[in-house]
């Protein structure tokens, strides 16, 4: 059992959440509530991830922040460490490719909230802040449940954009889905064995924990 | 709101960014998978004998090499061949040309139960491929893998190349190749003779050593990157020492003397 490689993928995990959660809540909300020019192609944008070959999301990470390319020097140049081969760069990768399974989610929550009690809430008073923070987030929470879990167990499971972009160092971008391919190659069938087991047991529980939660915040509604 | 909400998320992105990445020490040396078993034993007897370890990292050749050029912070690469230290060295990546450590050799295994018998001059097996027995053949990728080109050269001696092509599996690493021969689903595979003698692999079924007068050298360079640190260096000077050299040997790697 590689508990580094382990304990990689549970801080990309936590850091893909991290990221992704505050700005699913903003767009998601965002495209739920409004309508503007434009937001056909914003909601293509955000589901892209969902069908684009890993390898493709790779491909483009690395030639746009290689070591090669100006930005990629640039980018080197001022934060002092490369995207590509570094933690950070499979945060961003992950990022990335897990948008439409934290915005989807959120933006049906914000959708299934009925108008008029966005108009009660405004009639009552209450601020937009407020409005937001007492009435709409609350609503909304299974939807916002569902994004986190969803982001964090396709994060573990994430393979394709890691090994393009990640190279498999150990404590740094060797996330426990890489280290299985790496025993594997290594004739190492019993490490194998076991984190595959550690990752099938993970996704198990994580998906019995969002349909208790998603159940449990739709009895504490009704 | 919006204002509240993008500062909430500037800083997370920040402590996220910065946030606490298990501390290890970085990588510093990258490796042609052949290498998996003799370069560990290396490893930890350097460590043993000047109590600094080493990280090595193991993959193909040429996937390591397109890191490398992309800026993956390696900073020694044992390579399968010379071809892909002499592209990182004339792209100036390295400190100088390097060496050859050791020459590697191919050989042809066949699983458990494998209806293919082994031979070093691949009888067995073009008596499997004109009797169409063949279901499903092993070699590394020849496009990234150096051991994929000495297999493919060894078949196309062999005049066995044209007949077994659409039975191939190319493994991305040679390791991948090895692991592909053994699975029941291949009758066997042209693998690394390193991989062959590492525990646990030769009772998986019989192999046969492949004369390396059938195939290019398969001479193995290492190079130190340009920004090599003192311990890389030292690994470097210690790989051509003879105890690295012995083990080398054990491996089934053929080292000058």
């Amino acid at each position: 059992m590689d508990w580094t490689a382990l304990s990689v993928s549970l801080w990309l995990g936590a850091g893909t959440i991290a990221i992704l959660l505050p700005f699913g809540i903003w767009l998601g909300r965002l495209l739920a509530v409004r309508q503007f020019r434009g937001k056909l192609v914003v909601e293509a944008l955000v589901t892209v991830p969902l069908v684009l070959p890993p390898t493709v999301l790779g491909f483009y990470l690395l030639v746009t922040f290689g070591a090669r390319s100006p930005l990629g020097q640039a980018f080197h140049a001022i934060v002092g460490q490369s995207l590509p081969f570094s933690f950070t760069g499979l945060l961003v990768a992950s990022a990335i490719a897990n948008l439409p399974f934290v915005v989807q989610p959120i933006q049906r929550g914000f959708e299934a909230i009925p108008s008029d009690i966005r108009d009660a809430a405004a009639c009552c008073g209450l601020s937009p802040w407020q409005r937001f923070a007492r009435i709409e987030l609350p609503l909304a929470w299974p939807g916002v449940l569902t994004a986190a879990i969803l982001a964090f167990a396709h994060t573990l499971g994430e393979f394709g954009v890691v090994l393009m972009v990640g190279g498999n160092l150990p404590g740094e971008t060797r996330t426990l889905s890489i280290a299985i391919y790496d025993r594997m190659q290594a004739f190492d069938d019993r490490s194998a064995g076991v984190m595959a087991a550690t990752l099938l047991v993970i996704a198990v529980v994580t998906l019995m924990l969002t349909t208790t939660l998603s159940r449990r915040a739709g009895f504490a509604r009704g | 709101m919006s204002r509240r909400i993008g500062s909430v998320l500037l800083v997370i992105v920040l402590a996220a960014a910065c946030g606490p990445v298990p501390a290890a020490a970085r990588p510093s040396v990258a490796a042609a998978a052949n290498l998996n078993f003799a370069l560990t034993e290396i490893a930890a007897q350097f460590a043993r004998d000047r109590g600094t370890p080493v990280e090595v990292v193991f993959g193909a050749s040429g996937a390591l090499t397109r890191q490398i050029h992309d800026g993956a912070p390696f900073e020694l690469f044992l390579a399968a061949d010379e071809e892909f230290p002499r592209q990182l060295a004339a792209a100036g990546l390295t400190r100088d040309d390097g060496v050859v450590y050791a020459t590697g050799r191919l050989a042809l295994f066949a699983p458990k139960g494998s209806p293919l018998t082994v031979d070093p001059q691949l009888d067995g097996l073009a008596r499997l491929v004109s009797s169409g027995g063949v279901t499903r053949f092993a070699i590394a990728n020849p496009e990234v893998a150096p051991y994929g080109q000495a297999a493919e050269a060894v078949l196309r001696k062999r005049g066995l190349w044209d007949a077994i092509r659409s039975q191939l599996v190319l493994g991305d690493t040679i390791a991948q190749a090895a692991q592909f021969a053994t699975t029941g689903n291949a009758v066997g595979g042209l693998v690394a003779y390193s991989l062959v003698l590492a525990p646990g692999f030769a009772e998986r079924g019989t192999y046969a050593v492949i004369p390396d007068a059938d195939h290019q050298p398969l001479r193995q360079r290492m190079v130190l990157l340009k920004h090599a640190g003192d311990t890389a260096t030292r690994f470097y000077a210690y790989l051509q020492g003879d105890a690295a050299r012995a083990i080398l040997r054990k491996h089934g790697y053929g080292v000058a003397n």
